[in-house]
């Protein structure tokens, strides 16, 4: 498998604080990368990284094969980048913007942007002065999505786009991905993760903590169980693995790490067992086990 | 008074912003100030040695235009003429900004949206940047006054002097108090209020130089003309010249109105808007927007236009006095001398001297619009849309060049038009300079102006957070050290670091190439450096 992105080791240090501090990111052609973090985490950093807009002091970083500080100008003609803070020149109109950057990038296809900006609903009469942050998004979207390129790479880039907008946007992300595009989605919207991305990185003080596929990730972690059988149920707190019990006699609800689950499972076998949920974690709950504050029980169970 | 409610909070707010850039501009007012009076002292010790210096300046339209009217020949008279009407210029562009920057700036970028959303008056941002201006012209005007009694003057010229500048720069405060609710970008904000600025100065120069000089030389009465001007109200009250103290009304008047309008237009519009909306513009792009060339004209146009306009406005207002200078320097030796010295050399003509020594301004006019326009290149910085531009297929040193390109192309046509304008007018006027010759006149200046341009783009590579200053200081420089070097008596050593220093004085001499070639050359090495710079570094905000 290739990599469209890899980087090793990336440091970088703004005065006294560091923004990165060795991380870690490698995303495989062809898949959409969800990368996860809290603010300040070093997300935003690690993109500009990527896209030699700024030069880490240390580490290896490959984007399309080529170095994304060196080869600048080839890079990009085969990336489009939105940011998660769309900045355009107030007295130019959304439409000359799009074309601005499609042509800056090396042409964009007119028939695409046509139906991307019906799709996003986006005015391009107007001037980008007037625009709502989430129509400064559009703007954005429209531009790299018109363009036939190889990577994307997106900051937060459904930040301000309202419910419809967001079903515009994973489509969207999915035509492209079925091209054979490579898709970076920095994101806070775990919804949009777990419906879009095959492989997530969360980083936390410009350290990579986590990556891999979800099912991977959630391996790593404790799935929830609510069994109710029909003679008390025993035994379960003395069993390693399982944590944050609650139990009347016949009914019970724990978390259960993964690698104990065989063990759980065999025990509860034992018992007149008339029902049982388990709840796979959801990536929010992955994300708040890496941040130290884990959702309590009573959230869990809404 | 809700309307004013949190005006003292916004006040403090404003304060603690400025609170490095105001005392900067007092105090650096204040040291040319104390520099300036302390070389008239030791330049000119004797009545006589100041009675021949005004007699030839005071008959030279090119001094007026610059430097104002004498008014007298003791050494307080002399203080005010060598000075007010550059420090009149200074406090009228520090209060403009000042305004600009508390009111309209904080419009655009939205922080007036957070501040207008807690317990904040209507009126309270506006109301809290004047308190701030008007304090600082009150300290400004103290500052002048103390100077120049710690010189050793007279108390009641020196009141006068202060006065006259804090009266003044309360008139462009007020002034651009207007355009900041007209304009809805800070730039055109700025950019109005500072044309203002320039076309005052120009108005009083020009009734200045066609004032009457009374029978002794001595003293100047500019003509009604620059009674049409704020800048010129500061220079009537005339210190140190049987004061005109009932002048300082006038500022004073504009002032109030303006303010007045001001507060009308802030209950009439929206937060964010101008007066005027906007309407739908077009869905695609031009295809001479689609480089990073035609986004730095696209971005750059307005600006040059009102650049280009004003020079050739400029020239106008000072080639229709070249008639008059050959009626009133007839057959002055002296006067002869001074230009001479003023122009940097040359031969008997002189209408082609008086024209050679404004050539100077004209050039300075080309660097304020090269420094302008290349600090866009911060402003997109800063502002995010250079990332956006970088993260394209665009390199680092093709956006530099897209902006560079403009700045020069820009400099170039608004000095050939201001010089050529210069000749229509003189033309007119019944002179025969020759429209062509000027405009090669005006032409000959873009090298020193393409050096201050490469100064910009060096410090942009170099010292990103520090080019706004390091920009306008080196034009501040090049100035004070070149086109009035000779008056400030400055040593030729110094005044050789300026480039303007080395642009030949035509139509007064000869066109030599050399020194052109020669500026060229360190403008193309200086932005060479800077571009190498810039693609070393980090993008920076």
């Amino acid at each position: 498998m290739t990599h469209a992105i890899s980087a090793t080791g990336l440091t970088k240090a703004f005065g006294r604080s560091r923004a990165l501090d060795g991380l870690d990111l490698t995303v495989a052609t062809g898949e959409v990368h969800g990368l996860l973090g809290p603010n300040g985490a070093g997300k935003s950093t690690t993109i500009r990284v990527l896209l030699g807009l700024l030069r880490a002091d240390a580490g290896q970083v490959q984007v399309l094969g080529g170095d994304p500080w060196r080869d600048a100008v080839a890079l990009h003609r085969r990336l489009a980048y939105v940011p998660g803070d769309v900045n355009l020149w107030p007295n130019l109109t959304g439409g000359e913007a799009v074309d601005l950057f499609g042509d800056l990038r090396g042409g964009l296809d007119p028939a695409r942007r046509k139906e991307l900006e019906e799709r996003f609903q986006l005015d391009p009469t107007k001037r980008c002065r007037t625009y709502s942050k989430g129509n400064r998004q559009k703007v954005a979207l429209v531009a790299a999505f018109s363009s036939d390129v190889e990577l994307f790479i997106l900051d937060e880039p459904t930040s301000g786009l309202d419910p419809l907008m967001e079903a515009a946007f994973q489509q969207t992300v999915r035509e492209v991905t079925a091209k054979g595009a490579t898709v970076l989605l920095s994101s806070h919207i775990f919804s949009e993760v777990e419906a879009l991305c095959s492989r997530v990185s969360i980083i936390r003080e410009g350290v990579t903590v986590e990556s891999g596929t979800l099912s991977e990730l959630r391996h790593l972690t404790r799935t929830t169980i609510t069994v109710e059988a029909g003679e008390p149920l025993t035994g379960l707190d003395g069993l390693p693995g399982v944590h944050d019990l609650e139990a009347d006699t016949t009914r019970a609800r724990f978390d259960v790490d993964a690698t104990a689950l065989p063990a759980v499972l065999a025990h509860l076998a034992t018992f007149d067992v008339r029902a049982l949920t388990s709840q796979p974690p959801t990536l929010e709950e992955l994300f708040m086990r890496h941040y130290g504050k884990e959702p309590a029980p009573a959230e869990v169970s809404r | 008074m809700s309307a004013y409610a949190g005006t003292g909070r916004l006040v403090r707010l404003a304060a603690r912003r400025d609170r490095i850039q105001l005392p900067i501009w007092i105090l650096a007012s204040a040291a040319m100030m104390s520099a300036g009076t302390s070389a008239v002292a030791s330049e000119f010790p004797t009545e006589e040695s100041r009675i021949t210096a005004l007699q030839g300046a005071g008959s030279s339209p090119a001094v007026l235009v610059m430097r104002g009217v004498p008014v007298g020949s003791d050494l307080g008279a002399l203080v005010n003429f060598r000075n007010l009407a550059s420090i009149l210029v200074v406090v009228a562009l520090m209060s403009t900004f000042a305004v600009v920057r508390h009111t309209r700036q904080n419009e655009e970028n939205g922080r007036a949206e957070l501040i207008g959303a807690g317990a904040v008056g209507r009126h309270a941002p506006l109301t809290a940047a004047l308190v701030l201006v008007f304090a600082a012209n009150v300290l400004f005007g103290a500052a002048m006054t103390g100077t120049i009694l710690a010189g050793g003057l007279a108390a009641e010229g020196a009141l006068a002097f202060g006065a006259a500048c804090t009266v003044t720069g309360l008139a462009f405060a007020g002034i651009a108090g207007i355009a900041a609710q007209l304009f809805q970008g800070a730039r055109a904000a700025n950019g109005f209020a500072a044309s203002a600025v320039g076309v005052f100065y120009l108005i009083r120069g020009i009734g200045d130089a066609l004032g009457e000089r009374s029978a002794d030389g001595l003293t100047v009465t500019p003509s009604w003309l620059s009674w049409l001007s704020p800048l010129g109200w500061g220079a009537l009250v005339r210190p140190y010249g049987q004061e005109r103290w009932w002048a300082l009304a006038l500022p004073l008047a504009l002032f109030a109105v303006c303010v007045a309008v001001a507060f009308a237009l802030v209950d009439r519009r929206d937060l964010g808007a101008g007066l005027i909306p906007d309407r739908p513009g077009p869905a695609h792009a031009s295809r001479g927007l689609r480089s990073p060339l035609g986004l730095a004209w696209r971005l750059n146009k307005g600006s040059t236009i009102g650049w280009v306009v004003g020079g050739a406005v400029f020239g106008l207002g000072i080639g229709s006095l070249g008639k008059t200078v050959k009626d009133a320097l007839g057959t002055n030796a002296g006067v002869v001398e001074m230009m001479e010295g003023l122009a940097g050399g040359g031969g008997p003509d002189l209408v082609s001297i008086f024209f050679a020594a404004m050539m100077n301004t004209y050039g300075a006019l080309a660097a304020g619009f090269v420094i302008q326009a290349l600090l866009r290149l911060r402003s997109e910085e800063v502002g995010g849309t250079a990332e956006a531009v970088l993260s394209t297929a665009v390199g680092r040193v093709r956006w530099v060049g897209a902006h560079v390109a403009c700045a020069v192309v820009g400099a170039a046509v608004m000095l050939a038009l201001a010089g050529a304008f210069t000749g229509l007018a003189d033309a007119a006027s019944g002179g025969d300079v020759g429209v062509l010759t000027l405009a090669g006149a005006g032409l000959a200046q873009l090298p020193a102006a393409l050096v201050v341009a490469g100064v910009v783009v060096l410090a942009f590579g170099g010292l990103p957070r520090l080019v706004v200053g390091a920009a306008w200081g080196m034009l501040v420089l090049s100035i004070a050290c070149g086109l009035l070097g000779d008056l400030f008596g400055l040593p030729q050593i110094v005044r050789d670091l300026s480039p303007f220093t080395h642009v030949p004085a035509i139509p007064a001499v000869d066109l030599s190439a050399t020194p052109l070639l020669a500026l060229t050359a360190v403008a193309v090495a200086l932005t060479a450096a800077g571009m190498a710079l810039f693609r070393r570094r980090d993008l920076a905000t």
